[in-house]
């Protein structure tokens, strides 16, 4: 793989318009990913689901080179009806467009940083893969006081062209102060058997809200990995949404970092998964100073052959007093082959805290099952009413009531 | 001053800190083939024991030692240790407790167990381990006349070959992890006990563990085996003289359960746990697991773990047989520097087994404290569930308090619920105990002793006190 690897990677800083300094600095990260490899089981944050084997079975062999030089069509069938919005569109890792027409162009600035790498201090192999390959890195400025005045739709979508490919994406969003995005990842996919590999960086100023809500609905054979690093200032609020049920394995990472005093966190999570699908949750929510407070709450549906994991942490420094964290894991078992791990963490150094977790998994409840059948239902029916209910619950936490509508429509949740 | 300012005078200093100065045999420092052949050869250990041991040492010089842990430590130079001492008295083995060594029995009567009234009065039988050999054992009589087997290991491979031979490293095989292959290859003594079939042991039994001579790692095996449907409820208790360097104690304990059977095992561990500034201490690395093997079997591990300057630990189940029963209680309290990384692991292997795990954890001062546990349900183990509640207190803020729960869920029939918070003794909590005349220390182990019923309800009468007494004790000048 290592010889595939410099290969693409010569190919790739070829297509490249970039200064030389930038290329050294691509070449260093390339160096630690070809040192560290894919993750691996023996690493404690991918003990559950072990991407390097995923990738082998899956997928085989991967390439890493791919023609940004050509666009691609833009297929419009895929935009979600019913919603004004703006939109970014990738396609097969190739930005074809950026458009914010229902905005003030002037509050909102974007800017090529291919140069600058967003680097975290923490060891991520993939993050190291992604910055070694990416070809484009765009920052979004949102700025001070301005609310984006319709959601921001990014559309991830592959065609056919390509296959058993590794496609990087990374985006560095800065809201300044009491600004606000709401930002949907929709996630459409023609092609088969590539490993998309995601990364932003969100930089929340005082005052400022981020939503995102990542949709990943339509079942695909793809892998993917979206790893969101979030630093949140005074009274910021981030709220996240994960729709986990289209690909074959999606890892979801969250690390959020609340440096302001009075910011929020909120994760809230779905798997509906089915036939050999293994996907996972892990969130690291990091309480560095007084009076922050999270919320987690990830719910999942597993059906045959399929795996879900979650790993969540808080993590409360010892200054981090009068902290607020909480921490939900549920899941519904509904074959002999579906497996639930999860691994709910705590780390806490300051005493006047208020932190708890619980985790929950088993079966349906025969008895209300047996009451939804006594009162006339049959048996599928009366198992996807629990179900949805079940999995209500947790798009009702999203705050936007436009995009909760859109994501019951998408997920066929009735009310 | 009143009584209570004379008790707190009293434990100021650690009160079991003291050395009795016997001469000691000691195998030749350091781990090697011969030291190992030296400890089988003066226990006049059969072939087979020392093959175990050998297979056992053979494995430990590929093994690593872990180090995922939380609470760090030095490294410990295996050449550097003595693994066999024993008191030299034992060379005669003493006919009756009167002719014991009367240094030994003076140090007992230190600890606030003197042997022979003990034994008379609270119809418990001691089984005292000191340094590595058992001294005493009582009330043999008593045991015998039901067919119970009570006695050291040393005994028992003596005497009881083939169940030592049939049992021994069945629940922890030689090939596991560093520690107990460590424990397999060099272990001194131990317990060992045996319930026939049907009989329910009359009384408890119980073990106390003393290390004495600097600078000696204990290395103790303790094997418990209750045959089909008999009963036994094992205590153990921990106290060690002070000492300035860090001593290892590596023990594995085997239970073994048949069918309908049920091991009630209970320990207070209060080992020098090193003084305010973190320094000396003991630590306290031991395997601990228990199999349900029959049908209807029941295995309950219930700690109170007060002491040593690092605490590392799982008592675990695994619940093979159908129907089997695994339940696990712990208080744990670390003060100073003191560091406690435990928990339990609940591997469900048969139908429709249980299991129970109520964990507290409390952490004052600088220390570091690590709830760690797995619950694992196979897809075989059919309609089974698992409870889970780990609750933690902080007192401070230089203190650390965490949970780490691995939660494995292969079976759609089985139930899993988890449950943790962290929290602090509010004020108000401390407030309504003042008001009615309690000072803060008071207030506070009231609290404490509150938070911790749960699990001190499930500890024997005589333990139970003992405990209670330590949980205040642990925590002497953490508030305020």
């Amino acid at each position: 793989m290592n010889e595939q690897l410099q290969l693409d990677f010569d190919k790739i800083i070829k297509t490249l318009k970039i200064s030389e300094k930038e290329i050294q600095i691509k070449k260093s990260f390339l160096k630690k990913f070809i040192e560290n490899g894919f993750p691996n089981r023996k690493q404690e944050d991918w003990k559950f689901l072990d991407i390097s084997q995923i990738i082998k079975k899956n997928i085989g062999e991967l390439s890493f080179f791919n023609d940004y030089s050509l666009p691609n069509k833009i297929d419009s069938s895929i935009f979600v009806d019913g919603l004004e919005h703006n939109k970014i569109i990738f396609i097969n890792g190739r930005i074809e467009k950026i458009d914010f027409n229902y905005e003030d162009q002037n509050q909102i600035e974007i800017t090529d940083e291919i140069g600058k790498n967003i680097i975290f201090d923490y060891e991520n192999s993939l993050i190291d893969l992604n910055n070694a390959f990416t070809n484009k890195v765009f920052k979004i400025l949102v700025k001070k006081n301005y609310s984006l005045k319709k959601p921001l739709i990014i559309y991830h979508s592959t065609t056919n062209k390509i296959k058993s490919k590794n496609v990087n994406l990374s985006l560095n969003f800065e809201l300044e102060e009491n600004s606000c995005l709401r930002l949907i990842d929709y996630f459409s996919d023609n092609a088969d058997k590539n490993f998309v590999n995601i990364l932003y960086n969100f930089n929340l100023k005082k005052y400022s809200i981020l939503k995102n809500y990542k949709l990943d609905k339509f079942r695909n054979n793809n892998l993917k990995y979206s790893f969101n690093n979030i630093e949140q200032g005074d009274n910021s609020i981030s709220e996240t949404f994960i729709l986990s049920a289209g690909s074959d394995y999606f890892k979801n990472e969250i690390n959020c970092n609340l440096n302001g005093e009075y910011s929020s966190a909120f994760i809230n999570g779905v798997f509906s998964l089915k036939e050999n699908q293994q996907h996972e949750i892990r969130s690291t929510i990091n309480h560095l100073v007084e009076n922050t407070k999270s919320y987690q709450l990830i719910k999942s549906v597993l059906g045959k052959n399929s795996k879900s994991a979650y790993q969540g942490r808080i993590f409360v420094n010892s200054k981090a007093q009068k902290t607020d964290g909480y921490q939900l894991s549920k899941a519904i078992l509904l074959d002999e082959t579906s497996e639930f791990n999860a691994k709910p963490e705590l780390e806490i150094y300051a005493d006047d805290v208020k932190c708890s977790h619980g985790s929950a998994s088993g079966s349906l409840n025969e008895n209300s099952i047996f009451y939804l059948m006594s009162r006339g239902l049959n048996y599928q029916q009366s198992k996807e009413l629990l179900i949805n209910g079940f999995l209500l619950d947790v798009v009702e936490k999203i705050t936007d009531s436009e995009i909760k509508n859109l994501v019951k429509n998408i997920i066929g949740l009735k009310e | 001053m009143d009584t209570r300012e004379k008790d707190i005078e009293n434990l100021k200093d650690y009160k079991y800190g003291f050395t009795t100065d016997i001469e000691n045999i000691k195998a030749p420092k350091g781990l090697n083939e011969d030291v190992i052949k030296f400890i089988s050869n003066i226990k006049k250990e059969p072939q087979w024991m020392l093959d175990f041991r050998l297979k056992a040492y053979d494995r430990l010089k590929l093994l690593k030692e872990p180090n995922w842990q939380k609470p760090k430590y030095p490294k410990i130079d295996y050449q550097d240790l003595y693994y066999y001492s024993a008191p030299k008295s034992m060379k005669d083995k003493p006919k009756s407790l009167d002719e014991l060594d009367p240094k030994l029995l003076e140090t007992y009567k230190k600890l606030g167990i003197p042997l022979q009234e003990q034994a008379r009065l609270n119809g418990i039988a001691v089984d005292a381990v000191f340094d590595s050999v058992s001294v005493a054992t009582t009330f043999k009589g008593e045991l015998t006349k039901h067919g119970i087997i009570f006695c050291s290991m040393s005994e028992a491979i003596q005497q009881h070959p083939e169940l030592v031979k049939k049992y021994l490293g069945t629940v922890i095989p030689v090939t596991d992890h560093f520690f107990a292959t460590l424990n397999s290859a060099v272990f001194t003594d131990g317990s060992f006990v045996y319930i026939p079939e049907g009989v329910k042991c009359p009384m408890e039994l119980s073990t106390y563990f003393r290390i004495n001579a600097s600078q000696t790692g204990q290395f103790e095996r303790t094997l418990i085996i209750a045959d089909k449907g008999s009963y036994v409820s094992y205590l153990e208790g921990c106290t060690a003289p002070m000492r300035d360097e860090n001593q290892l104690h590596a023990a594995n304990v085997e239970l073994i359960a048949l069918d309908d059977a049920e091991i009630k095992y209970s320990t207070v561990q209060n080992w020098y746990p090193g003084d305010e500034n973190g320094k000396g201490g003991i630590y306290n690395f031991v395997t601990k697991r228990g199999l349900c093997k029959g049908k209807n079997s029941k295995i309950s591990w219930t700690q109170v773990e007060t002491g040593s300057a690092i605490t590392w630990k799982y008592p675990s189940c695994i619940l093979k047989g159908d129907n089997s029963i695994g339940e696990f209680y712990s208080i744990a309290i670390t003060n100073n520097h003191q560091k406690a990384d435990t928990g339990t692991k609940m591997i469900h292997l048969g139908k429709n087994t249980k299991s129970k795990i109520i964990s507290k954890g409390i952490s004052a001062g600088f220390s570091d404290m690590t709830y760690r546990g797995l619950v694992d349900i196979n897809s075989k183990a059919k309609n089974s569930s698992n409870y889970t509640q780990c609750d933690s207190l902080l007192m401070g803020n230089k203190c650390g308090a965490h949970t780490v729960p691995y939660i494995k869920n292969k079976n759609f029939d089985s139930n899993i619920a988890h449950e943790a918070t962290t929290s602090k003794i509010s004020e108000e909590q401390l407030h309504y105990c003042q008001q009615r005349g309690l000072n803060s220390e008071e207030a506070v182990g009231l609290i404490v002793n509150g938070f911790c019923k749960e699990v001190l309800q499930q500890l024997p009468m005589e333990f139970a006190v003992e405990a209670q007494k330590l949980v205040g004790i642990s925590l002497e000048g953490s508030v305020g």
